[in-house]
């Protein structure tokens, strides 16, 4: 809800339109040039009947490691006097077909069991699961081996094979997907209309996992031919198939006599093999759509080149300075165009002990300015323009570790969605007491105390259980308690709250914005609330501030605000409040009368 | 902790079983051929029949493998019929030199694939172009062709490291790290590649994560963010990986052994399949099922104690 | 007044049956024709769940569902597919519920098709739809990601509305909306109301929307009605100890009225037992 921009992490490979897929293609150099290199060895090889100059078996005593150039032998000879050129055509013709086999086979098995795995429920799932986790079991090349008793060594069957032991990575990749896409509330309304599982399947799901499915193919072509050349380089196999692996090894053990012959099997494997994983990363490319590029993590608060603090920078502590002063803050991230500010010059203050609350709908930049107050904005934000001092210290420019000596001291966070917020690896007590120990220097015997002290604190009925339980193991009430927690634990004098309760039911709501006053009043803190409930707002805050599209339109104190605001957009935002007492005028008693 | 741990083991036991009868049952089908073969040119169907009748693989299948089963599990894999050798030393030799270049190969790959990873996620810019290139270049050059590019390179030219043959470490310990140097250098290239780029996806989407950012605001180092938390959550798919990649190194190890002349599992087992020695390659399946068996038990223990939602569920 | 909608004695379990939880255990209430009933209750209350009974996402373990007159309450899918032009649904995620890969037209017309509705009639219906919900007509060719959040609820909206039916089940519809956006969306689910008489099974956690568009009100409590009754009556003279403390929970956008609030529930919660208290 407080996002602004779309997340750079995000992988959302099912969104992107496939006419788009194409045209990213054609625009990448690596998709293009592997593209073409695939097409056409691919096509040397169907075509090698016709265009091979020699039968790839026929020896020639004259052609007995002939050197490349000798006429009618292009590449040369080989040691039993086979030309090399008509060899590579028809190996390409092998690896054509296992390719085709061997991902043919893994696509149909993974794929199919895939979507049965992951659409249907978990009894059919367990079933589909242990068959792969066996399959999993054989490892691949021995087993091929192993069992060339029964393929008489047949690379056709071979790959047949290899293509079912491939198939539990294309499963997985499916089956996950697919659990992904059936939480999405579309096929829940496939489903009301009553579309049956089978369309669901067809028209829905299938669909939305065929970007990674395309990719996999491009992988498993690759491994197929792979595997098939190193099994005929062993040995296994018929003699009479040309392959790349056969010729790599005659060429080989002739590496004296013609250094030259086990270069050009190399190469054409390499480059075969090479393009299909080249090529199968541009398709991921392409699926996952234009990214923006990994920027350099964030160290500190990064100044744009252009833009210098605005006001004149007195460090050291002054006595009339407010607890926290923004001053024509300008926030941007890099856009399809050019930077886009989503900050543009905000300037407010909250003193010593005050609560204030910075309020506006999802995408004004509300979230991005308490984010840069913390030094904690995303990699590729930048700071434009303006000033942030807390106690007179300016924090623009400053670096990450100069900023650390200031959070969990004097500024300090909690966040919005209690869960994601936690560590899942560690215990509540363990996180709690790392923080503890660093931001007060205490050993960790005393730690532990204060953090069970704390928790008390917070109101949580048992603070041993949740002190040793997983942040899995309570609920998100008790998580933002535990948050809150770490918070105050070093009795900072500032606190950004970035939406504490809009996660929370309204019961729990009410609990924590209790807990908040009750802390902040114990310990004289000074609260920025960002927040879009001016329900929450009227309930805590001193004054507020309201932002609109990256500007703050008005501030004042809580009172003037609600009662006689001055901005048409507050007051379209008040006037959009629905009042649970209204609307057909019928008796509105308050509810405390009732009792 | 412990009952997980028990449970796993025996899925694994089951799926051990599973797979041995499912490849007797394969190789049921080639028993005349297997017989024939032992027989030499001079073979009938009436004495192969009576062949098959003395060796007991006429028995109903269920019976044969009943009985192959219960001498396994007391470690007794049977005798060739090829030559007689008891089948359970040999596999085991063999293994042994497999392992000496599989075990050093997966370990030196996990911790550079780590090192790499991580550095990668937290750096970008050159890291993060050199493990995205390492990663590639291991994924796009089979290993066959990294293993002969080696040996030409620093066998046949250089003549830095011997070209074939292996020597015992008991032998001379300065012989065996110089036979198996190679080997295991392109079992690292194979290995590095998935791995790296595991670790280095998985840190990337940890350290984008709402708690990091919440770590930060609490004032925690770096080195404390990214090495303890971030890399803690991140080693759960990179875990899974890198027990994958031991079983496709065990696969890649056979074509390995054969470039560089190592008396490995891979060799033994195609000789053995070649000539349909049934209990041999039935020894040969079963060491390979534990071995896949026992790595992935540990993997699911490792990941029980990273992960602590695999633990108690 | 005869009830479009019956549901009776409705309980829904959940996992196996040894270790199953039940999560809701008896809940029964009636829905007229062109009526809005709202269901209010927090996180783990089952409201969520009494709408996917209905609309057979969920099976129910006992109980009955009744839909004019008719037992749905194990109706298979060929059956579903007949209901499906009576009941609809809108859900709360306007992100999730609209298949990205799909243009809205197709969106729109893929209910209609599967009627039996031909090609032609259903592109000229996706027009008039579009048109209801405020949309230009082109929009039928763009994708979902090209529009807000609140275009894409009201997009939500005319696929609900395709089959002209008798009842949509909203899902907490406008708690993903930003605040004005959440009243215009109201005012469009009330104006549709008004026009095709049709009748809404309205979840929501929140009290102020349920009772801007209900005519009555369920609170629901941890798989129970606590309370049923006239929306005016339920949220202005509650009955029930928890409807009380819901009500006091919600913070009321005025800085005086709340400290009265704050006040009247301190005194509530002093009032009951000290337990209960924990989140």
């Amino acid at each position: 809800m407080t996002t602004l921009i779309p997340d750079p992490a995000d992988q959302q490979i099912s969104s992107v339109p496939r006419r788009s897929v194409w045209r990213q293609l054609l625009r990448d150099p690596q998709a293009i040039m592997t593209g073409v290199i695939i097409v056409l060895l691919s096509l040397f090889g169907l075509l090698s009947p016709l265009i091979s100059p020699h039968d790839p078996n026929g020896a020639s005593l004259d052609a007995i490691n002939a050197s490349p150039g000798t006429a009618g032998y292009l590449l040369g000879g080989d040691e039993s006097g086979r030309d090399i050129l008509s060899q590579l055509f028809y190996s390409l013709q092998t690896s054509v077909v296992s390719a085709v086999i061997g991902a043919g086979v893994a696509l149909a098995v993974g794929v199919i069991a895939g979507l049965v795995g992951g659409y249907f429920g978990n009894a059919v799932r367990s079933g589909t699961e242990w068959l792969f986790s066996l399959i999993l079991t054989f490892p691949g090349l021995i087993t091929l081996i192993v069992l060339l008793p029964l393929t008489h060594g047949d690379y056709r069957w071979t790959m047949l094979v290899l293509g079912v032991l491939l198939s539990p990575g294309t499963y997985r990749i499916v089956r996950n997907l697919v659990l992904g896409v059936k939480k999405e509330l579309y096929i829940d309304a496939a489903r009301v209309s009553g579309l049956s599982d089978i369309r669901i399947l067809g028209r829905h799901v299938l669909y939305a996992v065929r970007g990674p499915i395309i990719v996999n193919t491009a992988f498993l072509m690759g491994t197929a031919i792979a595997s098939q050349s190193g099994l005929a380089f062993l040995g296994v196999g018929a003699k009479d198939v040309p392959s790349f692996g056969l010729m790599i090894h005659s060429g080989f053990n002739n590496i004296d006599a013609a250094p030259l012959q086990f270069v050009w099997p190399c190469v054409a494997l390499g480059v075969y093999t090479g393009c299909m994983v080249l090529f199968g990363n541009s398709l991921r490319d392409a699926f996952s759509g234009p990214r923006p590029k990994r920027q350099k993590p964030a160290q500190g608060l990064r100044l744009a080149a252009t833009a210098a603090p605005t006001s004149a920078v007195v460090d050291g502590e002054r006595v009339d300075e407010p607890m926290l002063a923004v001053e024509d803050l300008g926030i941007s991230f890099p856009g399809s165009t050019g930077p886009r500010e989503v900050v543009k010059g905000v300037s407010l203050t909250v003193d010593p002990g005050e609560v204030v609350g910075l309020v506006g709908e999802s995408g004004s930049g509300k979230t991005q300015t308490a984010f840069a107050v913390l030094g904690v904005l995303a990699p590729e934000a930048r700071v434009t323009r303006g000033s942030v001092r807390i106690e007179g210290r300016e924090l623009v420019g400053l670096s990450e570790s100069e900023l650390r000596s200031l959070r969990g001291r004097v500024v300090s966070y909690i966040p919005q969605e209690p869960m994601s917020n936690l560590d899942p690896s560690f215990t509540v007590g363990a996180q709690l007491t790392e923080r503890v120990r660093r931001t007060l220097k205490v050993s960790r015997q005393e730690a532990r105390q204060t953090v069970l002290d704390l928790l008390a604190r917070v109101e949580i009925p048992d603070p041993q259980r949740v002190f040793s339980s997983y942040p899995h193991q309570i609920s998100g009430g008790m998580a933002q308690r535990v948050l809150i927690a770490g918070a105050v634990a070093s009795r900072p004098r500032l606190l950004i709250a970035d939406e504490p309760t809009t996660a929370l039911d309204v019961t729990v709501q009410a609990e924590i914005l209790d807990l908040l006053r009750g802390l902040q009043k114990e310990f004289g803190m000074a609260i920025l609330l960002v927040t879009h409930n001016f329900g929450v707002v009227a309930d805590i805050c001193d004054r507020i501030a309201v932002m609109q599209g990256g500007e703050i339109v008005e501030t004042g104190t809580t009172r003037e605000v609600f009662h006689t605001p001055k901005h048409p957009y507050t007051r379209g935002l008040l006037d959009a409040i629905l009042d649970e007492s209204a609307p057909d005028g019928d008796s509105a008693r308050t509810i405390g009368a009732a009792r | 902790m412990l009952l997980y741990a028990l449970r796993r083991l025996g899925i694994g036991v089951v799926l051990a079983v599973l797979v041995t009868f499912i490849t007797y049952l394969l190789l049921s089908t080639s028993f005349r051929d297997m017989v024939s073969t032992l027989l030499g040119p001079d073979a009938t169907p009436d004495s192969v029949t009576g062949r098959l009748h003395d060796l007991g693989y006429d028995r109903p299948l269920v019976v044969q493998y009943g009985d192959w089963l219960a001498h396994a599990v007391r470690g007794d894999l049977g005798t060739s019929l090829f030559t007689s050798q008891a089948v359970a030393p040999a596999v085991l030799s063999h293994m042994v030199v497999t392992m000496s270049i599989v075990l050093p190969g997966l370990a030196i790959a996990l911790i550079l694939s780590v090192i790499l990873g991580v550095w990668a996620a937290s750096r970008s810019g050159a890291p993060d172009r050199i493990a995205q290139g390492i990663s590639l270049v291991g994924h796009v050059v089979p290993a066959l062709l990294t293993a002969i590019v080696l040996v030409v390179v620093f066998a046949v030219e250089l003549k830095i490291f011997p070209a074939t043959g292996y020597v015992q470490f008991g032998d001379s310990p300065v012989g065996w790290l110089r036979s198996t140097t190679l080997p295991v250098v392109v079992l690292v290239v194979a290995g590095m590649a998935a791995i790296t780029a595991q670790v280095r996806g998985s840190m990337i989407d940890e350290l984008g994560k709402d708690y990091v950012r919440t770590l930060r605001t609490a004032g925690l180092p770096s080195w404390s963010i990214v090495l303890k938390h971030a890399l803690r959550n991140a080693g759960s798919p990179a875990l899974t990986v890198t027990s994958l990649q031991f079983i496709q190194l065990f696969s890649h190890s056979v074509i390995i052994e054969n470039v560089f002349a190592l008396p490995g599992f891979g060799s033994f087992a195609f000789t053995s399949a070649q000539s349909i020695d049934v209990p041999v390659i039935m020894g040969v399946t079963i060491v390979s099922v534990v071995l896949v068996t026992v790595v992935n038990l540990i993997a699911d223990i490792v990941n029980g104690y990273l992960n602590p939602k695999a633990r108690l569920h | 007044m005869s009830a479009l909608l019956a549901v009776d004695q409705l309980r829904v379990r959940f996992g196996t049956r040894r270790r199953g939880t039940e999560v809701l255990h008896g809940v029964g209430f009636e829905i007229a024709e062109a009526e809005t009933l709202g269901l209010v209750g927090e996180s783990g209350s089952g409201k969520t769940t009494i709408g996917r009974a209905v609309l057979g996402l969920v099976k129910a373990s006992g109980g009955s569902i009744r839909f004019d007159g008719r037992d749905i309450t194990s109706a298979s899918r060929r059956d579903r597919r007949e209901l499906a032009k009576e009941i609809q649904v809108v859900f709360q995620d306007p992100y999730s519920s609209l298949n990205p890969a799909m243009a809205i037209g197709d969106i729109l017309s893929e209910p209609l098709l599967l009627q039996g509705v031909s090609r032609r009639d259903a592109r000229a219906r996706v027009r008039t739809l579009l048109d209801q919900v405020g949309l230009p007509v082109d929009a039928a060719d763009r994708r979902p990601q090209e529009f807000s959040g609140g275009q894409r609820q009201r997009i939500a909206i005319a696929r609900a509305l395709a089959p002209e039916p008798r009842l949509i089940v909203c899902d907490e519809p406008v708690s993903a909306l930003d605040l004005t956006t959440q009243a215009r969306v109201l005012d469009l689910f009330r104006e549709i109301q008004q026009r095709t008489k049709v009748a809404y099974l309205f979840i929501s956690h929140d009290l102020a929307v349920v009772r801007h568009i209900s005519d009555r009100a369920c609170v629901l409590y941890r798989g129970d009605i606590v309370e049923t009754g006239p929306v005016g009556q339920v949220i202005s003279h509650p009955e029930h100890a928890y409807t009380q403390r819901l009500i006091l929970a919600s913070p009321v956008a005025d800085p005086d009225r709340q400290a009265e609030r704050r006040r009247q529930r301190r005194q509530l919660l002093d009032s009951l037992e000290p337990s209960g208290a924990s989140a």
